[in-house]
This record gives structure tokens, C-alpha cells and sequence, in this order.
């Protein structure tokens, strides 16, 4: 088990420096090789050759491509010195640079945004996987019933309709017209009514979305699990029908599922982007999505580590749970 | 006896669904400001709503930030209407609406200044009683400093850089951080003999350096509470309302500054007692909470987005104003690309471009502005407006495209066939993409068949503003706009058509302009004292340059901006391209 975690981990750095690279390429080369001057877009209107040398010079963009990602690294875990224009700055670890454009340290940006992020996530999260479950399994239980039909006909709406369209829909509707929600964020340490009132409609948006698909999935998974002999027998030995559907089949059926949560959430703690940009969350996905328009690179890596970092996490979790769910399955 | 018609069950249901849906969007459309609106154009370039009552939060929503707060470093027209809040200037724009709002007055200075030697000095006295947001005065010495911040471009880049070009043509100082001298106040064109005057020598004449006092570059900064690059994250104040909270990209707020005199201040009279701004990624979201009153009004001041504007024409009319800003949109074809360096090629599509399907694609008349016939904002002095219209833009016979003309000035170019172009449009600006598409299809019917290739929006200065690139690409067509950084022709007009702004990178004459009577004017305006004499050299000016047809000018901008029925000294202001004079706005209820 520990052998296994060490190389999990292992590979889970390597990916994590490669994504990286890639991420340095797509913003320092890919430029470059299509003849554009990156710090010419930094100084402004009445730009003069003088003023861009000195900002590439202090972006540090005259360094190899190696010694940019090198410096980039160091400054993570031994922090890192800024000396440019006559000004010194010490960024300590974890150091991951400071905004092109605002000059605010990126670390604490991060550690600003991330809880806004993992609030909408882990809430959705917990939405999505009780009702969709629920609905998947009540619909296998119940197939072709009105109630399956129901429920399937409202999993393809969720599964079709974007977030942009039912969020703008759940403001017009619950902020705007009935007034119920001011679907406004305040931040959960000023007053947590006010948090839960912005985060209600987020939470259920973002839910319908994925709780459509698990329904699905949790259906499909569960007719399969429902014909297995094993099940048969477990009713033939005259087992109660929750026991069967609640012990026996539930238990086949949450493999598959964990492994998406794992990489939904995974994903999500990255910034769920449209959600945030829709319902002006100031999480991870508005500060990427902000950055990549600004060509604030240090937060766009900043980001981008986060959520490489929490997707390698959770498939680590979900590989670890795999063997807790299903004892078939062991780690070596 | 009354009968019904039986409707089942399910579908009376899905009915009844649609109906209260609609009935729910309607309504979140008409919003709860139950207040009177005072009546469309009701602030356009007059004062709405005089009150001298205090108190209350006077809330901006934007869908951006500004550049910087930094008054070194802005360079959006908002963010320099904003900074009136907590930055003051020797001179700055009264603040009185319409076209008197764009006359200079002064602020930290006792009077306009005393120019001699032929327009090379300027010395100005300071107020009594002006101060720091702790209580400390304000010198000549820290104005002095602030503008030495312009020098530091290699750590406060992205302001302008006038008063650096003007004061120092020859880059000889190397800026505040770099500054060998005890006091750090090295540069030699600016004298402060004692805490209350200051004198500026300018090694030649320019009669626009008033102007570039005013802008928010000029305000004083002091040395101990400069935090150089960090500055943006709270600038120390130096006007009445000082830097509470500041979250970029999130929010800003502003509270007052005890130790600002109003006495002192013949400008700012600071009615709300705070000021804070919410930014938004969502512009629907901003548009409807603009709508129902969460907000006061749009900080970027560039009007809603299509959705919000339709709502807000349709059922909130009365709450808009729709002011002429100075900005120009236009088409620019760099000579470096053939066709173009040919002056028929050029003026052939001036004239087959269908200008009323080019101003429908930006908005039509109310939001995207008049159909422009010149390159000089008409609220510059020495500007035409549409009476002066050399190729028959707004006529009746060439306003849809004159295929004839276009067709007349191909065979002139020696190719009566059409030719082939690349139109380059920014990809991050969905008018301007349609605009590129509205001239593609107008060209395509006198033979000019145009691609159009959408660069990186966020990259500008290093895509079209490199000549060298430019070149390899073959743009011979690249959609813009400009508005002056102060009104005058020098402004507006000097980065876009003087020979001595054509840079490798960065660069803003697209055209590649080279023309020697332009620049001689240009340094004639310099020198030029006299306003009705510069009116005249600024009117020469935009005449050679539509001579020369290296724009296709497509609107003098217009904006359909948000006004909330609430505020209380609303105006628009030529002196902030027609956006609303931020500084004197306060509100009806303190609540």
C-alpha cells in the first residue's frame, strides 16, 4: 500500500512539472513563434522600445524558456528574489510570483479564491450525489414507470442545458423576479445566511448539471447490478429487498461513480468557470478565466497547479476508496 | 350557464409552467426602482438632480477593472475619472457638464499658472491647508516626485508619458528609483524653490502641457508612501476619500478622508460618505442589478451589454442618457501592404464601404454613435463634425456605398478587378468583429475580397502594432478606434499620425504615416499659444490626413449609458469623453 501511494505520488509530481512546461509554452512560445512581443502588451498606449526592454527584463521573459519554469519552481519551496527598476522584493515560499498586472503576491490570491471555489464544489458535490443517486436508483428500481420516464426526461434536460442558460434562468427567476434570493456572495466569514443566500442557487445549478448525469449513470449501473446472479441469490436466500438493493447492489453500483466524483470534484476545485462567471463567484475558475484575458500568467499557473494538483488527488482518494468499496480490489 | 374547455391535466400544467416563467421574466425585467426617472438624455450635458445633500454609498458596478489604480499607470478614461476621488492635480477639468467640463481649473494650485519665456516656464503657487490622507501637507516636492514616477517605466509601465517626453525629450534622467541624488528629485526641468511653488522648464514649447498637468500622471505622490509597483493596491490620498478595501478584480472601496479640507478643494465637494465598486463577469447579471437598484451606475461608463440595453430602451428609457463621447471608430490600412500604399486603392474602399451597415454593426445610431466623416472627435477644438465630409460619407448618395466612385478609384489603382486583403480585427471585441464583417460584405461588392483574421485582443500592441508584423501578415485593413488622452488635436492625434511615433512595437500609426506637413503642424500646435490658432492648425491637421485616405472612419462613438434615478448631480462631461462626472455624484436618500 505504501509502495503503491509513494509511486502514485511519484508519478502524480512528474505530471504536475510536465503541465506546467506545457503551460509555459502555450503562454511564453507559442506567442513568440507567431512574431508577438509579450511585454509590448504591458506597457501601454505610448509604448517606447526603452520601456519595453525593461519590462521584459524585469518579467524576466529574456530568460531561456528552463530558467523561467527553473526560477518558477525554486520560488515554491526556497522562495524567490525580484530585483528589477531600482526595487528588491522578497517573495517567500511558497512563492508563486506576483500578478503582471496587479502586482498582488499570487499565493495569497490563491488561498483567497480557493475557499469561495470549494465551497460551490463540495456543496454541489454533496446536492448532486444525494439527489441523483437517490433518482437512479428509484428509477432502476422502477423502470418504466412514470416516475423513471420522469426522472429521465428531467436527467437529459440537465445533462443538455448549459450552465450559462439555467443560471441566467435561476436569476431571472428566484434573484430577479420572485426576489427570494439576492444571489449576491458575501463571503462566509461576514454573515453565513447571507453566504447560504449566495450560494443556494450556485449549488442547485451546478447540481442539476452533474446530478443528471449520475442519474443516468447510477441507473444504467444499477439494471446491470440488478440481473447479476449474485443479487438473485441474495433475493433467493429470501434477503429483505433494501438489503439487496442497499447492501449488495449499491455496492457494485458506487464503484463507477466514485471514480467520477473523484474526477469531477477534482476538476471543479480548479474553478468552475461558467458557474462562477455566472453568478459572479469570485473563485478559481473567475481568476483564470480573468487571467488568460489579461495574460496574467503567474495566476493562470497558479490555477493551474491547484486544480492539477486536486485532480491527481482525488483519482489518489478514489483509487484508495476503490479497495475499501470493493475488497476484490487491492493495492500493490 | 358558463362552459369550459376541459384541458388535460398535463399539458394545463406544462401551460400554467410557461406562463408563470414568462410572467417571472417580465417582471425581473421591469425591476422595483419604484423612483420617477427623470427622462431619456436627462444628464446629457446638463446637470440632473442638484442637491447638496450628504452621506450614503454610491455604488459603481463594473464588468472591469481598471488597468491600475496607480495614477502613474492608468490609461483607461474611467479609472482618470475615477482618481478625482482620492488623487488631485495642479490643475484639473471643471467640473460642469457638457463642453465646459473640458476647460482646465485649478486644484492644488492657487491660479492657471504663470507661463513665460515664450511658453517654455510655467510656475505655480499651492493652496493653504492641502493634505495628505494623514494630515501632512502637500508639497511642491511631492508633486515633483509623482511626476518623476513617469521615468520609472521599467517598474510603473502602462501610464502615459507626456510630461517624461516633454520634460525630458532626450531620456537623460533615470528616474526616481534610480536616482543618485540625496532627495532623490534629480530631474532638472522641474524646480521647487520652496514647499509652495514649483516651476517647470520645458526644453521647447508645448501648448498642451497644462493639459498634461491635469492628467491623473501629474498628481502628487509622496516618497515615504511609495510602495512602487504595489502602489495600485492603495494609492495614499491625497483627495477626500481615501482606500478602505481594495480586492482586484472583486471589489473597491472607498471611505472619507478626515483630513481633507474642503475649503481647500474648489473641485470635489464629496456628497456620499463612501464609495465602493463591485466587478462582475457576468454583464447580464450587471446589467439587471443596475436595473433594479442594487447598483448606481456602470463604473466602465461603455453601456450595457445588447440584452440589458434592449430592457433598459424598452422599459426604463428615462434612466439612460446617450451622450457623444470622443471616440472614433475606424478602419486603417497600413501603406506597408499593397494595395494600400496606393492612395485609389485606399480611397476605393472609403467609398464602397456601405457606412450605415457599418454603423448598425456597432450599435446603430443610439449605441454605436453618428456615422463619422472625419478623424478629429468633434468635442476637440478645431473639429467639423459631420459638416466636414471630403468623401461624401454621411450624403445621402454615398452613406450605403458609392459602388460607382469605388469602382472609379479601382481602375485608378490599376485594379478595376478588385485585389485581394486581410481585414485584422481583435478577437476579445465582438463589435469590431462584426464591424470587419459588415466591410467584407461591402467590399465584396466592388471586387475586394477580404478575409478577416481575428488576432489576440490582449496582445495589440505586439500583433498590429508591429509594422514588421503587420507586413508578414498582410493586413492591409485593421479596425481600431481612439479617443484623445486630453482634448486637443496633439491628444488625440500625435501617437496616430506624427512620423515620429512609428515604433517596432507598440506602435499606433498603423498607417505608417510620413508626411511632413502633418508633422510640421503638429510642431507648429506645439508652439501655438493662441486656442483660436490652434483650433486652426488642428482643423489643417485632420484635413491633410483624410487627404491622405488612410482611414476609413466608421462613428464618432456614442454611448447609451445607466443612470439610476437616485443619484443626485448627474451630468455628463466632454472633459471624460462623455461619461458621467464621477467626482461631484451623490444621492437622493443617505439610507
Amino acid at each position: 500500500m505504501l509502495a503503491y501511494l509513494i509511486r502514485r505520488l511519484f508519478a502524480a509530481a512528474v505530471m504536475l512539472v510536465v503541465i506546467i512546461m506545457v503551460v509555459f509554452c502555450i503562454f511564453f512560445l507559442v506567442p513568440e513563434w507567431a512574431g508577438v512581443d509579450i511585454a509590448s502588451s504591458f506597457v501601454g498606449k505610448q509604448a517606447d522600445p526603452a520601456a519595453v526592454a525593461a519590462v521584459r527584463e524585469k518579467l524576466g521573459l529574456s530568460d531561456p524558456i528552463f530558467v523561467q519554469v527553473w526560477e518558477f519552481f525554486k520560488g515554491i519551496f526556497a522562495g524567490r528574489t525580484y530585483a528589477a527598476g531600482g526595487e528588491v522584493t522578497h517573495c517567500a515560499a511558497p512563492c508563486f510570483g506576483y500578478s503582471f498586472r496587479s502586482e498582488q503576491a499570487v499565493w495569497p490570491v490563491l488561498t483567497d479564491r480557493l475557499p469561495v471555489t470549494l465551497g460551490l464544489a463540495l456543496g454541489a458535490a454533496v446536492l448532486w450525489v444525494v439527489v441523483g443517486v437517490a433518482a437512479g436508483v428509484l428509477s432502476a428500481l422502477k423502470r418504466g414507470s412514470l416516475w423513471d420516464r420522469g426522472a429521465m426526461v428531467v436527467a437529459l434536460a440537465g445533462v443538455s442545458l448549459p450552465i450559462y442558460f439555467t443560471g441566467l434562468l435561476s436569476l431571472a427567476v428566484f434573484a430577479f423576479g420572485l426576489k427570494w434570493l439576492d444571489a449576491q456572495y458575501v463571503p462566509l466569514e461576514q454573515s453565513f445566511t447571507g453566504w447560504l443566500g449566495g450560494m443556494i442557487l450556485p449549488w442547485i445549478t451546478l447540481a442539476f448539471l452533474y446530478a443528471a448525469m449520475y442519474a443516468r449513470i447510477t441507473r444504467a449501473t444499477m439494471l446491470e447490478v440488478l440481473g447479476e446472479d449474485y443479487i438473485r441469490t441474495a433475493r433467493a436466500k429470501g434477503l429483505r429487498e433494501h438489503t439487496v438493493v442497499g447492501k449488495h447492489a449499491m455496492r457494485s453500483t458506487m464503484t463507477p461513480l466514485l471514480t467520477m466524483l473523484g474526477m469531477d470534484l477534482g476538476a471543479l476545485i480548479g474553478g468552475a468557470i461558467l458557474t462562477e462567471s455566472t453568478f459572479n463567484l469570485p473563485g478559481l475558475g473567475r481568476a483564470i478565466l480573468d487571467a488568460t484575458r489579461n495574460q496574467d500568467l503567474p495566476i493562470v499557473l497558479g490555477v493551474t497547479l491547484i486544480t492539477s494538483l486536486a485532480v491527481l488527488l482525488a483519482n489518489l482518494a478514489v483509487d484508495v476508496l476503490y479497495a475499501v468499496i470493493d475488497p476484490r480490489v487491492r493495492l500493490a | 350557464m358558463v362552459t369550459t374547455q376541459r384541458i388535460p391535466g398535463r399539458r394545463k400544467q406544462t401551460l400554467a409552467a410557461a406562463a408563470v416563467t414568462a410572467a417571472l421574466l417580465t417582471t425581473a425585467a421591469c425591476g422595483d426602482d419604484k423612483e420617477d426617472a427623470a427622462g431619456y438624455d436627462a444628464a446629457n450635458n446638463k446637470v440632473l438632480n442638484a442637491s447638496t445633500k450628504k452621506g450614503g454609498e454610491l455604488k459603481f458596478a463594473g464588468s472591469q477593472d481598471a488597468d491600475s489604480w496607480d495614477t502613474t499607470r492608468g490609461y483607461y478614461g474611467f479609472a482618470w475619472n475615477f482618481m478625482r476621488y482620492y488623487s488631485r492635480q495642479l490643475l484639473s477639468y471643471k467640473t460642469e457638464p457638457g463642453k465646459a467640463g473640458a476647460e482646465l481649473t485649478p486644484d492644488l494650485a492657487t491660479n492657471a499658472g504663470k507661463i513665460s519665456n515664450n511658453g517654455k516656464t510655467y510656475t505655480f503657487e499651492l493652496r493653504d491647508k492641502i493634505t495628505w490622507e494623514d494630515g501632512k501637507p502637500i508639497t511642491s516636492k511631492d508633486i515633483k516626485y509623482g511626476i518623476e514616477r513617469q521615468w520609472a517605466q521599467d517598474v510603473l509601465s502602462g501610464g502615459p508619458v507626456y510630461l517624461k517626453d516633454v520634460l525630458d525629450p532626450d531620456g537623460e534622467y533615470p528616474g526616481p528609483y534610480k536616482d543618485k541624488s540625496a532627495d532623490r528629485l534629480g530631474l532638472k526641468s522641474i524646480e521647487t524653490p520652496d514647499d509652495k511653488t514649483i516651476v517647470f522648464h520645458l526644453p521647447r514649447a508645448n501648448s498642451d502641457f497644462a493639459q498634461m498637468l491635469a492628467t491623473p500622471s501629474a498628481s502628487p505622490v509622496r516618497q515615504d508612501k511609495d510602495t512602487k509597483s504595489k502602489y495600485a493596491l492603495k494609492p495614499f490620498s491625497s483627495g477626500p476619500y481615501k482606500f478602505a478595501s481594495y480586492a482586484p478584480g472583486k471589489s473597491l472601496k472607498l471611505v472619507r478622508n478626515t483630513k481633507w479640507a474642503s475649503a481647500s478643494d474648489p473641485i470635489r465637494r464629496a456628497y456620499p460618505d463612501t464609495i465602493s465598486a463591485k466587478f462582475f463577469a457576468n454583464a447580464n447579471d450587471m446589467d439587471q442589478r443596475l436595473i433594479n437598484g442594487d447598483f448606481h451606475l456602470d463604473l466602465n461608463q461603455t453601456g450595457p451589454s445588447p440584452q440589458g440595453r434592449t430592457t433598459a430602451l424598452k422599459q426604463h428609457k428615462g434612466n439612460l442618457d446617450n451622450p457623444l463621447t470622443s471616440y472614433i471608430r475606424y478602419a486603417v490600412f497600413p501603406r506597408s501592404v499593397p494595395p494600400f500604399d496606393n492612395i485609389h486603392c485606399r480611397k476605393a474602399v472609403i467609398h464602397g464601404a456601405d457606412h450605415v451597415s457599418l454603423q448598425n454593426a456597432r450599435g446603430g445610431p443610439l449605441a454605436g454613435g453618428d456615422i463619422a466623416t472625419n478623424m478629429l472627435p468633434p468635442s476637440v477644438p478645431g473639429a467639423e463634425g459631420q459638416k466636414y465630409d471630403p468623401y461624401g460619407i454621411a450624403g445621402a448618395a454615398g452613406k450605403k456605398g458609392n459602388v460607382e466612385k469605388a469602382k472609379e478609384e479601382l481602375k485608378a489603382c490599376g485594379r478595376p478587378n478588385g485585389f485581394r486583403t486581410t481585414i485584422a480585427v481583435r478577437n476579445n471585441k465582438q463589435v469590431e468583429v462584426a464591424t470587419a464583417e459588415s466591410l467584407q460584405a461591402s467590399l465584396k461588392k466592388i471586387g475586394i475580397r477580404a478575409e478577416i483574421d481575428q488576432y489576440d485582443g490582449a496582445q495589440t500592441a505586439g500583433i498590429v502594432g508591429s509594422p514588421a508584423n503587420v507586413k508578414k501578415k498582410k493586413y492591409g485593413i485593421v479596425i481600431d478606434g481612439w479617443a484623445p488622452d486630453f482634448g486637443t488635436v496633439q491628444g488625440f492625434g500625435l501617437p496616430l499620425w506624427s512620423s515620429k511615433y512609428i515604433l517596432q512595437s507598440g506602435n499606433n500609426n498603423f498607417a505608417l504615416i510620413k508626411d511632413k506637413s502633418i508633422d510640421g503642424l503638429f510642431d507648429s500646435y506645439v508652439k501655438e499659444l493662441d486656442e483660436g490658432g490652434q483650433a486652426r492648425i488642428a482643423k489643417e491637421i485632420n484635413h491633410k490626413v483624410m487627404e491622405g485616405a488612410y482611414y476609413l472612419p466608421f462613428t464618432f462613438e456614442k454611448f447609451l449609458n445607466w443612470r439610476s434615478p437616485k443619484l443626485t448631480n448627474a451630468y455628463t462631461t466632454d472633459g471624460y469623453s462623455g461619461m458621467y462626472d464621477f467626482v461631484n455624484l451623490g444621492l437622493k436618500n443617505a439610507s
